[in-house]
């Protein structure tokens, strides 16, 4: 996955900004991927090429308006922020209003993380910061410095899928897969607040433990995640065969 | 997005001080602040980021009671044993609300500070809206107003506070405590969020630069006969159109003491303090329960599209009070 070559923060190339962004690739890493280049990394090769433009990291905004604000480097109130994503330090420099998903996405070059409504709406953008899923996109990044977060890239591999990535898989728990990083980011957020026996709002008493992860708490729980597809009853089988294994 | 600076606060002291400089606000979780930004309705300068202040304990106070910090984060709070045991009404509130992700961040300090969920006052297109701009007007009155008060509204702003919690809060008579550079004091919850008025651009009695430490939890005394009832228009991950905070002291089937309060219905957790009194003494039964509903929404008044909220705070309040009964 081209994602690797990233350990830095400050790719020497921006992609020629060529929005919007198809997001079709298949480096999100919630399945692996047939072809040895990505689909995204083709275009961003051939832009360049073509283009001619690459233009370094901290240079002028070429393309404003194609740009979430902010993730040029360039600004005056750009400070330096250490984030440790997927295991790996990255130095970066960006301004404070960058959210955590931009800087994942347009800064990092972690893509798996998806833009849905960037509204906290839709759940798209769900990582795990300290172990915890949250929205990337209602969060500031310099708010996350020192903190461990995991994007779907960090989950699992091609030949190593995390268990949640197999059995969305096994289950034909997605169709055009916008959403999947998203939901199996979720999912293992989840997984894990359900192994602390939590309460959510269709347990029957919030008073009693454990807590019974049947069909309507796993919908429930996986609330905030949209799937314009509508793989939901795929997406639950999913997460009740991981929950299952666990138990 | 504009530009905004960020400076991390060391300490409370350290906080409120930042906080009086022009166009400075707190963030802790950020998720309705960010989203007021991205939308252009917030626009400070600076974001005093608050996250890592050590205010996020949930401590037993003497007699019983239960001290949530203000940075507790709303999923924490709701399965905190204190609370689940305790205030299983205010841990039933907050899982209605949000979805997990948000929970996961949003804070309690932030979520008693959560602004409207108005389409006028949340869409910059639209010039008109008193609590964004004040003296504008108010769209909604003669717009799209279904989601909007039935209670306590006035010819500026018919707007309603989100929160589900700060329903609970107001059932279980909850202290806000806050501190500004004169120092600290104690807010209780029904004198912290305010009725539109004519200073509708006002959601809360905080003033500039105050920090909300927590909220204090009297002596649990609901614990065995409470219910939350949110109704909204999908079974999850949407605002309330009318919610039902219940609880209840029962003795041998008799209503020793009694809380109702309404989300979803006015500019601020809405008690319903008629018809509580109402409840006491008595048993439950179907024409007490109906007595109560329509005590509760005297004085309610609609607009072109919300009418139906009226019968469907009634509705609600009947099913809650009657299974907060039930509850043991």
């Amino acid at each position: 996955m081209q994602n690797d070559s990233s350990d830095s923060g400050s790719r020497k190339a921006h992609p020629g900004h060529s929005a919007p962004d198809p997001d079709l690739d298949s480096d999100s890493g919630s399945h692996p991927s047939p072809a040895s280049i990505s689909r995204r990394g083709f275009i961003q090769a051939t832009v360049a090429t073509l283009g001619g433009i690459a233009a370094p990291l901290g240079a002028a905004d070429a393309a404003p308006a194609a740009r979430p604000a902010g993730t040029a480097a360039a600004a005056a109130n750009a400070m330096p922020v250490v984030l440790r994503i997927n295991g790996k330090e990255h130095r970066l420099t960006l301004e404070p209003r960058v959210t955590l998903l931009d800087a994942l996405r347009e800064v990092v070059g972690l893509t798996g993380s998806k833009k849905g409504c960037d509204r906290g709406q839709c759940g798209a953008c769900t990582v795990l910061v300290e172990g915890r899923r949250i929205n990337a996109c209602l969060t500031l990044a310099v708010m996350h410095e020192g903190q461990e977060i995991t994007t779907i890239e960090g989950l699992g591999q091609a030949d190593a899928l995390h268990p949640l990535q197999a059995a969305f898989i096994e289950r034909d728990a997605f169709q055009c897969g916008y959403c999947t990083p998203g939901q199996i980011c979720s999912a293992v957020g989840l997984l894990k607040e359900a192994a602390a026996n939590t309460a959510s709002a269709v347990t029957p008493d919030v008073r009693k433990i454990p807590v019974v992860l049947d069909d309507s708490e796993i919908r429930e729980r996986m609330s905030g995640n949209i799937c314009r597809c509508g793989a939901y009853p795929n997406i639950v089988a999913a997460v009740r065969d991981v929950a299952g294994n666990k138990a | 997005m504009n530009p905004v600076s960020y400076e991390r606060a060391a300490d409370v002291e350290q906080a409120v001080r930042m906080a009086q400089q022009p166009g400075a606000r707190f963030i802790g979780g950020g998720t309705n602040l960010l989203d007021l930004m991205k939308g252009g309705v917030e626009t400070p300068q600076r974001l005093i980021d608050i996250s890592r202040l050590p205010l996020a304990a949930i401590t037993e106070l003497p007699q019983g009671g239960v001290r949530i910090g203000a940075l507790a984060r709303n999923s924490d709070t709701a399965n905190h044993a204190l609370i689940r045991q305790r205030y299983p009404l205010l841990t039933q509130a907050f899982l209605s609300g949000a979805s997990p992700q948000l929970r996961n961040m949003a804070t309690v300090g932030g979520n008693l500070m959560q602004r409207t969920r108005c389409y006028y006052f949340y869409d910059t297109a639209f010039d008109m809206c008193n609590k964004r701009k004040p003296g504008s007007g108010c769209a909604a009155k003669e717009g799209h107003n279904r989601i909007h008060a039935i209670l306590g509204a006035s010819e500026h702003c018919i707007a309603t506070n989100p929160s589900d919690m700060n329903v609970a809060l107001a059932a279980l008579d909850a202290v806000v405590r806050v501190r500004g550079a004169d120092g600290e004091r104690a807010i209780p919850i029904a004198d912290f969020h305010t009725l539109p008025g004519d200073t509708p651009q006002r959601d809360t009695t905080l003033r500039p630069g105050e920090l909300i430490l927590g909220v204090d939890l009297p002596p649990p005394l609901f614990a065995d006969h409470a219910h939350y009832l949110k109704v909204r228009d999908r079974a999850s991950y949407a605002f309330a159109l009318v919610s039902v905070a219940a609880a209840l002291q029962m003795d041998n089937g008799v209503v020793r003491q009694a809380r109702i309060a309404l989300g979803g219905v006015a500019h601020k957790p809405w008690r319903a303090t008629a018809a509580e009194a109402l409840l006491v003494g008595k048993p439950l039964d179907d024409a007490l329960l109906r007595q109560c509903a329509t005590a509760a929404l005297a004085g309610a008044r609609a607009y072109e599209h919300n009418g139906f909220k009226i019968t469907l705070a009634q509705r609600a309040i009947t099913r809650a009070v009657r299974i907060a009964g039930q509850t043991a």
